[in-house]
């Protein structure tokens, strides 16, 4: 057990999410070919703002986020879930002062909304999976995306139909203010809380449904939002869509969406390592 | 069309602007999102002194990220500014008449910067980094227990900006 050596790790991974963006979202963003116009010129600054982020070691935006953390611990680490625990709170608070992260959390939030000053606290989730790993998975959340972000309770008949006229309608209601073009976390199934808790996890897994990830994307794209919200293509880059299995009453169906700062850090303690 | 929009403005400098057009701005200007525009708003109720002068003015919406070594201000990209539609309009009626922040406004607040001859300006949002290296200096004005939420007034050079709504209440749509 090596904690100072892990929290050292993940402050490292945080504080690099902020700055570039991982390569496969880079690549969607780099590779997208916008209609034009205002659309063009809003993907320039997007292109220009990343390098001024990399070469300067600003964080691309200054929401710098909240912390959501999954933690995925293996049924046969052997590792104590206060260890984990106290790596992750330690590693945030750290992140938060060496990567010059904006204080962004406040307590009490339909009273004083007083900021906690230190971007504490992050959100955890655990869960278990096979093997012996422990990987911890940050999305460092903005808020102007997190607004548009929610939860529709389908009819159980309402099918793959009414999952796609519930993600459109959702991303016509947030048009250009989540910072399109957006990445879309969907979550089905399960409760209320355990379909938004899959609209998060989304972000890093593969889409357990690429065919309905895609008609949602092109939905999504027919909108003509726009990047900026100032029309054209592309409204949105990525679909990953999660599920499990719901009650015979219902289909619920959550939609995370994240602006095209797809921040997020995945970092993975082998047996032994944590 | 490229304009350039050099804050405090002239009225002249702010009629010349038109939805679509490109804007560099360079200058003085105040920062505020939520917090302060309810701050605004209250000190406006109440009859009290408001901490910096509408007139000539514009603000942007935006909560900066703290400052490195060697900088003056961290990333400085702006926030949406829909959740300001709340208090923008009588902010407007008291004389603001130019604000930067990004995504679509309320049909109260575009009738309002029709009304009054105004702009809406929108920075592109997330650019925080770029946004970053157009500012010269910043300075808290009022409300530092607001922490990033402080009111700001900052040195701006070759801002970069879209005009989304213009003092004829023209609205770009795309």
């Amino acid at each position: 057990m090596e904690p100072d050596r892990a929290i050292s790790r993940v402050v490292h991974a945080i504080i690099e999410a902020e700055r570039k963006l991982p390569s496969d979202v880079f690549e969607c963003i780099n590779s997208a070919v916008p209609s034009g116009g205002k659309a063009e010129s809003v993907m320039n600054a997007i292109k220009q703002n990343l390098e001024i982020a990399s070469r300067c070691n600003l964080p691309m935006c200054q929401d710098t986020g909240v912390f959501w953390c999954l933690a995925s611990i293996g049924r046969n680490s052997g590792v104590s879930l206060p260890l984990i625990e106290s790596v992750i709170n330690s590693a945030a608070a750290e992140a938060a002062e060496k990567g010059f992260l904006r204080k962004s959390v406040v307590s009490e939030p339909y009273k004083a909304r007083k900021n906690t000053e230190t971007n504490l606290p992050p959100f955890i989730y655990y869960e278990l999976t096979d093997g012996d790993a422990v990987e911890l998975s940050f999305l460092l959340k903005g808020f102007g995306s997190e607004n548009c972000s929610s939860i529709r309770m389908l009819r159980p008949t309402e099918g793959e139909d009414g999952v796609v006229k519930a993600v459109v309608e959702m991303m016509k209601e947030a048009g250009g203010k989540p910072c399109p073009p957006v990445f879309l976390g969907v979550g089905i199934g399960g409760t209320m809380d355990r379909a938004a808790f899959l609209s998060k996890k989304a972000f890093f897994r593969e889409s357990m449904d690429a065919e309905l990830s895609a008609r949602i994307l092109s939905s999504v794209n027919e909108l003509g939002i726009g990047p900026g919200g100032l029309g054209g293509y592309p409204t949105a880059l990525g679909v990953s869509l999660l599920y499990e299995p719901t009650h015979i009453a219902g289909l619920p169906v959550a939609l995370t969406v994240n602006c095209w700062a797809e921040r997020k850090a995945v970092i993975r303690f082998e047996r032994g390592e944590l | 069309m490229r304009k350039t929009l050099v804050l405090p403005y002239s009225d002249d400098a702010i009629l010349s602007i038109k939805a679509g057009d490109d804007v560099l701005l360079s200058g003085v200007l105040y920062v505020g999102r939520d917090q302060v525009h309810k701050k605004l708003y209250e000190a406006l109720e109440n009859g009290e002194p408001l901490p910096f002068d509408f007139s000539g003015n514009a603000i942007y919406y935006m909560g900066p990220s703290p400052a490195p070594e060697g900088f003056v201000i961290g990333a400085a990209g702006p926030t949406t500014s829909a959740r300001m539609d709340r208090f923008s309009p009588r902010l407007i009626e008291s004389g603001l008449r130019v604000m930067v922040g990004k995504g679509p406004r309320s049909k109260s607040v575009a009738e309002g910067i029709a009304e009054h001859k105004g702009l809406y300006l929108q920075a592109y949002g997330g650019c925080g980094a770029l946004y970053s290296s157009c500012i010269l200096s910043a300075e808290t004005v009022a409300y530092p227990e607001l922490g990033p939420e402080a009111l700001l007034r900052l040195s701006v050079k070759d801002f970069p900006a879209i005009c989304i709504i213009d003092s004829s209440g023209d609205i770009w749509r795309g």
